[in-house]
């Protein structure tokens, strides 16, 4: 009958599992911008220090990082400024791993308005993605102050060039991989819990296989490869490589890492689309 | 859609539901799922059936099953017209939440096809993803987004919404300032105005002050006569059925045991329910706490569990147990509705002569109450009592809501159009007489 052809609302079982269904998204563009919106205005409510949260958090860890692994352990920074080496890392990685340990508690934190009402639920993690992007953009003004405080003081030790320009196509990435990544274990962790734990000491670990504490020229040889298989790795290297002229500019690992990041989100996409239908059944 | 369908209702179906079954699994989550995931997989990927899909059995909770899944949902088909207002109706765990749950998309069906024109809203709670520490203001645009609205729509709906919700002088404090009558009411004031062609709600009138629900009542009488929109309605309120709906689905274990006329389903439904149902208790010496002055039993005479004509006089008979001397013993009565508003309050202390204080020590004293029927409503009652002693104020024996009795007005009544007689709050019998001067 042609009057099927009135109906856009169609529930069945099972839908296309791989698509992303960006249109659908965009047709609830106005819940993303509400969700950063709640999260920005929630996130520091009712503290005494507000947004200076945003620029305690690197500035802290960047001291004991110097005082930790500058000064106790004394791994070199291939002759870039301690701070500047330190904070570049730091602010690169707190993006990713905020994306990444966020998106992969969607489904709990978020089961209560996810059991109640209909909408993609690719919202959220993007919301996430994108309100964290937020608090990068400030951080970033800040290592950009301190960047340039080295400039002038030592010249000679900082030596940006046009790879700098890669930057926001390194932090998108960065974003997609969290995203992909997150979508997988918050995936999973809805059936599975014991993912939360391996999650929990998992970011951590991983921040040092990669080289936010130390240059990619400075891990033995045999080890490297490991390091190099970590797909953040390439992104901090270039990110480093094009605002203090140090680091190591790979086209091949850049490629190697968007490869991973492609295949994350596919598979991310997939395995969330499914659970997203019967979730509310498992929690 | 056409614009020419929204005018008035048509015969066009706006929801075809077909085959829709769902199937749960029971017990602990965690134990043996991975290896019944891979299982599953296993025979996916050989293109076999799913091996646990065969096990499933009726859901019905007072039998113990033998399977660790449930169908919660089988086979459940039916069409929704343009305009029409459904209820549904069914006893806990009939699968009325599970039904709307598949609806709203929250989650979705086992097997079966669900075709709908339109934009769905569903109702399941008032207030979804209202952030305590954001303004009523940005809450409205939160909820109303995550309903499915845009800003714009928002924008323009937002005066109305702050005045039916009432909130003008609150709209830029925090919402975990609001008493909670404050947020039901700025979460439904939100849902109200989402304006969609479908709008399933659950029971969400269930919640806020009886001036609230009359307004919610009363919005969503607007939302299905003059916008002509189509509602699905899961309630146990039979007086909010009756009063909204002109269709009615009864579920029953999952499947659907009844569709079409209100009246007809509601009466299968209570009667189906009320076999279950106490309308006759008893108690002991030892289960009242030692007591020795207690109600043996209380029960309703002349009722076969099913309905009482509410023209006739109600009866409630009480045992009584006095084994030692009490000085102005009395019995104090209570009738509830549904919702819990007292509709009457009575004790034998008020009478001409206190019977219960003639009473002497004994066993078995039958005392009888007389109610009048003909001022109740058709509905359902909860009657609870007090056995106390006035002189040293010693509460014996008291009970709230112990047993319920239906009274309905099938005979009476036919022919008159009930569903704006159930908005009364008492319904005696009025006569309309010619005065001859």
């Amino acid at each position: 009958m042609n009057q099927n052809s009135h109906f856009n609302i169609v529930i069945k079982p099972k839908n296309n599992n791989f698509g992303l269904r960006i249109s659908e998204v965009w047709s609830y563009r106005d819940l993303l911008r509400m969700f950063i919106r709640r999260d920005f205005i929630t996130y520091y409510k009712q503290t005494i220090l507000g947004p200076l949260w945003f620029f305690i958090q690197p500035i802290f860890t960047t001291i004991i990082f110097m005082f930790v692994f500058g000064n106790l352990a004394g791994i070199p920074t291939d002759g870039i400024p301690k701070p500047l080496f330190y904070m570049a890392g730091i602010t690169l990685w707190n993006y990713f791993s905020d994306c990444l340990n966020k998106t992969s508690t969607v489904f709990k934190a978020n089961q209560q308005i996810f059991s109640k009402v209909y909408f993609p639920r690719l919202i959220t993690p993007l919301s996430i993605v994108i309100s964290s992007l937020i608090k990068l953009g400030i951080q970033m003004i800040l290592l950009f102050f301190l960047w340039g405080y080295f400039k002038y003081t030592m010249p000679q030790s900082v030596s940006p060039n046009l790879t700098i320009f890669l930057a926001p196509i390194l932090i998108i990435m960065l974003a997609a991989l969290g995203l992909g990544l997150g979508m997988i274990i918050s995936s999973l962790t809805t059936k599975y819990r014991d993912l939360v734990f391996l999650l929990q000491f998992g970011i951590q670990l991983l921040m040092y296989a990669t080289p936010v504490i130390y240059p990619l020229s400075e891990t033995p040889p045999k080890y490297r490869w490991l390091i190099e298989l970590n797909p953040v790795t390439p992104i901090i290297e270039t990110f480093r490589h094009g605002l203090l002229g140090q680091g190591n500019l790979s086209w091949l690992s850049l490629f190697y890492s968007l490869g991973i990041i492609i295949i994350s989100l596919l598979f991310g996409a997939y395995i969330f689309n499914k659970t997203e239908k019967t979730f509310v059944d498992t929690v | 859609m056409n614009p020419d369908e929204r005018i008035g209702p048509s015969t066009n179906e706006v929801i075809i539901i077909e085959k829709i079954a769902k199937q749960y699994r029971l017990g602990q989550i965690g134990t043996g799922t991975l290896s019944h995931d891979i299982n599953r997989w296993w025979h996916q990927i050989r293109g076999k059936a799913d091996p646990y899909a065969k096990i499933g059995e009726e859901n019905d909770r007072t039998k113990k099953g033998i399977s660790a899944y449930v169908w919660a949902l089988s086979d459940i088909s039916f069409q929704v017209k343009q305009g029409e207002v459904v209820g549904i109706i069914g006893k806990n765990g009939a699968g009325k939440s599970t039904l709307l749950k598949i609806l709203s998309r929250v989650t979705s069906p086992s097997s079966g096809i669900i075709k709908a024109k339109g934009r769905i809203a569903s109702l399941l709670e008032v207030g979804t993803g209202f952030h305590p520490e954001m303004t009523g203001k940005e809450n409205i645009y939160m909820n109303g987004t995550i309903m499915g609205m845009t800003r714009r729509e928002i924008d323009s709906k937002l005066e109305e919404i702050v005045s039916f919700a009432g909130v003008e002088r609150y709209l830029d404090t925090p919402v975990k300032r609001y008493s909670s009558g404050m947020k039901v009411r700025l979460g439904f004031a939100v849902a109200a105005h989402l304006d969609p062609e479908i709008l399933v709600i659950d029971e969400v009138l269930a919640v806020g002050d009886a001036e609230f629900q009359k307004k919610a009542i009363g919005k969503i009488q607007d939302i299905s006569t003059e916008m002509g929109r189509t509602i699905l309605f899961v309630s146990h309120n039979m007086a909010s059925v009756r009063n909204l709906c002109d269709r009615v689905i009864l579920l029953e274990n999952g499947k659907v045991a009844y569709d079409g006329e209100v009246e007809g389903g509601i009466d299968l439904y209570l009667h189906s329910s009320n076999i279950q149902e106490t309308f006759e208790k008893t108690w002991s010496m030892t289960n009242t706490g030692e007591n020795e002055v207690f109600v043996k039993k209380i029960f309703i005479h002349d009722y076969n569990g099913i309905f009482i004509e509410n023209t006739s006089e109600i009866k409630i008979g009480f045992h009584l147990s006095i084994l030692r001397q009490c000085y102005k013993l009395f019995l104090g009565i209570k009738i509830e509705d549904s919702q819990g508003n007292i509709l009457i309050m009575s004790s034998s202390d008020e009478c001409e002569m206190n019977v219960i204080e003639e009473l002497g020590i004994g066993q078995n004293h039958e005392i009888i109450v007389k109610v009048p029927g003909k001022i109740i409503k058709p509905g359902k009652y909860y009657i609870g009592f007090v056995l106390r002693e006035s002189v040293s104020n010693t509460i014996y024996h008291k009970e709230e809501r112990v047993i319920s009795f239906n009274a309905d007005d099938t005979i009476t009544y036919k022919g008159v159009n009930k569903r704006y007689r159930s908005k009364a709050m008492i319904s005696p019998e009025v006569k309309f007489e010619i005065h001859h001067g």
